[in-house]
């Protein structure tokens, strides 16, 4: 559209009737320092909120998991700190006191053989949360790098690794495990003969690196199909970061929280296994002990000493149900959105 | 649908051959055969070794193994002398599946009414006991609550019988103790998803038509919640079998788990390996059937 002059003389004194162009109009209150009402806006209300620290303040409203983190610490405590206070030794066979009921000195009995339940207890509950906490290590690092690499990939590559991811997770993994220990038993006592903890254990690790990983590696795989269309990733693209250094520098730890909390559920799930596991005499050889095979080994005199399986027993459902409220809360705090 | 299927036959005939071999070879690699560990001469270990084709490559075994499983032969029983695998598992395994089977309708009778009162007393006390009690009940392994209806009904109190399956009532614990993991799970599958489900627009229009409570729950909403516990049904064979083992074990039923626990201790190693196979096969058949199911309830999932 075209103006003609005299229409855009017009408007030119318009405007400047209404403003007075290229001058700073100043009045004498202007000088004068800001009244304390106005100052009021000024101030910060509060500190600006990080993720992590919105995620603390989220947290630490729940009490369900603020209990349950803390009977985790404790149970912890007992299991790690505990045998140092106790004045027997797992092990060790106190003739003449088998089969004691809980008493002064054996606050939870001792066994058929004369060791005092409450260290093997203790032992017990170190075993077992050292496995889960292992085995959720070992969960997280399989499958945060096998769906990471499959997730940035894509294509065929992507195909070709969830279609194995597919087939491992149709595997009865149960069934499987109990065939790896049976078989892994020897080979392993070969290669660790002073192993203390016993094959059984370390064959459980070995099984959970297998097959255990695939829920976590979809997990992860399809936080990665997001994550990699963000902006920074093209930016570290183009200034030429290898793909290593986008999946470990940006990708992960962008969803480091989400692939923490899923690996905290591990945790329950690897010490109920080896409970399972213990009970079908799959456990750790003796002397060690888990909760499981104290349980399990209780079973014959349930009859008579039923506070044998007691106090195993409820050591695990303590751990079970702690860990799962604490990741719950976790989960809740981490992202509102996922709750129910 | 077609390419759906052909990935999940294709994935489970993959699954299944997987099972077979790793299972094949994790057995061979254990050192010492069969008959190392009973006082045998030489000879006569080697008169059982070429009796059972140990002595043969590696290979030649595998492809004969393979070969057999196509026939539907799982092999001897080397510890139980005169029985064949098949002969075991059909003997045992009606047994199991008879416990198990009621387990999973315990679990699916009463989770899902549970799962649905819940979600329909929200927030109230009726659904905090409810919660309670299945949050305590995922957290109790099988073996433990197994021992301890054993203890209180079979021990103290003497009301249930402890042993075997001899009548009805001895069906109860059992059949109890392999439920209750799963019925708390699916009751609090059945709660959210049902809370999910109210939450929905066709539900304010039924609730606007006029009708009564009753259909709008039982005919709308839970029609729609009921598809995440047909989901479960698969983990749900494979938690009531594994529980077997342990449950099988306290009780003392003679059925295929109480049995292959005793076939790990004393090494048999065709009846783990038939075991096993047999097991795998019938979790995977189950889990296909199972998302196929899902594909009828829900025509809305393409795949």
């Amino acid at each position: 559209m075209k103006m003609n002059s005299d229409n855009f003389d017009k408007t030119l004194t318009k405007i400047l009737k209404y403003t007075k162009p290229f001058s700073i109009r100043l009045a004498p209150d202007d000088m004068l320092s800001v009244p304390p009402e106005e100052r009021q806006s000024d101030v910060t209300l509060r500190p600006p909120s990080t993720y992590w620290k919105d995620v603390f303040r989220r947290f630490s409203r729940n009490k369900v998991a603020i209990v349950s983190l803390i009977v985790i610490i404790l149970i912890a405590l007992f299991a790690f700190v505990g045998p140092y206070f106790s004045p027997y030794n797992y092990a060790q066979q106190i003739r003449g006191s088998e089969r004691l009921s809980p008493c002064f000195a054996h606050p939870f009995g001792t066994d058929a053989l004369g060791r005092d339940m409450l260290v093997r207890v203790m032992i017990g509950t170190r075993l077992s949360l050292t496995i889960g906490v292992f085995c959720a290590a070992i969960v997280l690092l399989v499958g945060s790098i096998y769906g990471a690499i499959s997730g940035y990939y894509g294509g065929m590559t992507d195909n070709i690794m969830m279609r194995i991811a597919d087939v491992i997770y149709s595997l009865p993994t149960v069934l499987v495990i109990i065939i790896l220990q049976i078989s892994l038993d020897q080979p392993l006592r070969e290669l660790f003969p002073n192993s203390r903890l016993g094959t059984s254990v370390i064959s459980i690790f070995i099984a959970f690196a297998l097959v255990y990983w695939v829920d976590m590696a979809r997990m992860v795989r399809s936080q990665v199909l997001l994550l990699k269309q963000n902006e920074y990733v093209t930016a570290a693209k183009a200034m030429g970061a290898s793909d290593t250094r986008i999946i470990s520098r940006h990708l992960i730890p962008n969803s480091i929280a989400t692939i923490t909390v899923s690996a905290l559920f591990q945790v329950p799930t690897a010490i109920f296994l080896e409970a399972f596991l213990s009970f079908l005499g799959l456990g750790p050889s003796a002397p060690m002990a888990s909760l499981g095979s104290l349980a399990s080994s209780a079973l014959s005199g349930i009859q008579s000493y039923p506070y044998q399986l007691f106090f195993p027993a409820l050591f695990i459902c303590l751990l079970v149900l702690a860990f799962n409220q604490f990741g719950d809360g976790l989960r809740d705090a981490i992202d509102p959105r996922m709750k129910n | 649908m077609v390419r759906f299927l052909s990935r999940r036959i294709v994935s489970m005939i993959l699954a299944i051959f997987v099972v077979i071999t790793l299972t094949f070879f994790l057995m061979n690699l254990v050192p010492g055969g069969p008959f190392n560990t009973e006082k045998l001469s030489p000879k006569a270990a080697a008169i059982l070794e070429n009796k059972y084709g140990l002595n043969q490559p590696l290979l030649k075994q595998y492809t004969d193994y393979l070969g057999d499983l196509l026939r539907g032969d799982l092999g001897v029983s080397i510890k139980k002398v005169g029985y064949t695998v098949n002969e075991l598992i059909a003997e045992k395994f009606p047994v199991s599946a008879s416990v198990g089977g009621i387990a999973i309708c315990i679990a699916v009778i009463l989770g899902i009414p549970a799962g649905v009162i819940a979600a329909m007393k929200r927030n109230t006390v009726i659904d905090r006991i409810i919660m309670f009690i299945c949050t305590l009940g995922v957290s109790v392994p099988s073996f433990i609550v197994a021992t301890l209806l054993l203890y209180v009904f079979g021990i103290k109190l003497a009301i249930l019988p402890t042993m075997r399956l001899n009548s009805a009532a001895s069906y109860i614990m059992p059949a109890v103790a392999l439920s209750l993991s799963p019925l708390c799970y699916i009751t609090r599958l059945t709660r959210s998803s049902m809370m999910e489900a109210m939450e929905q627009d066709y539900i304010k229009t039924a609730q606007a038509k006029g009708l009564s409570r009753l259909t709008v729950i039982g005919k709308h909403a839970l029609r729609n919640s009921v598809i995440p516990v047909i989901t479960y049904l698969g983990p749900l064979t494979a938690a009531i079998l594994t529980g077997g083992f342990v449950v099988e074990n306290i009780f003392s039923i003679p059925g295929l788990g109480k049995y292959f626990v005793e076939s790990i201790s004393n090494r048999d190693y065709p009846m783990i390996m038939g075991t096993t196979i047999f097991f795998a096969l019938l979790l995977l058949v189950l889990n296909f059937i199972v998302d196929l199911l899902y594909k009828v309830v829900d025509p809305r999932i393409k795949y």
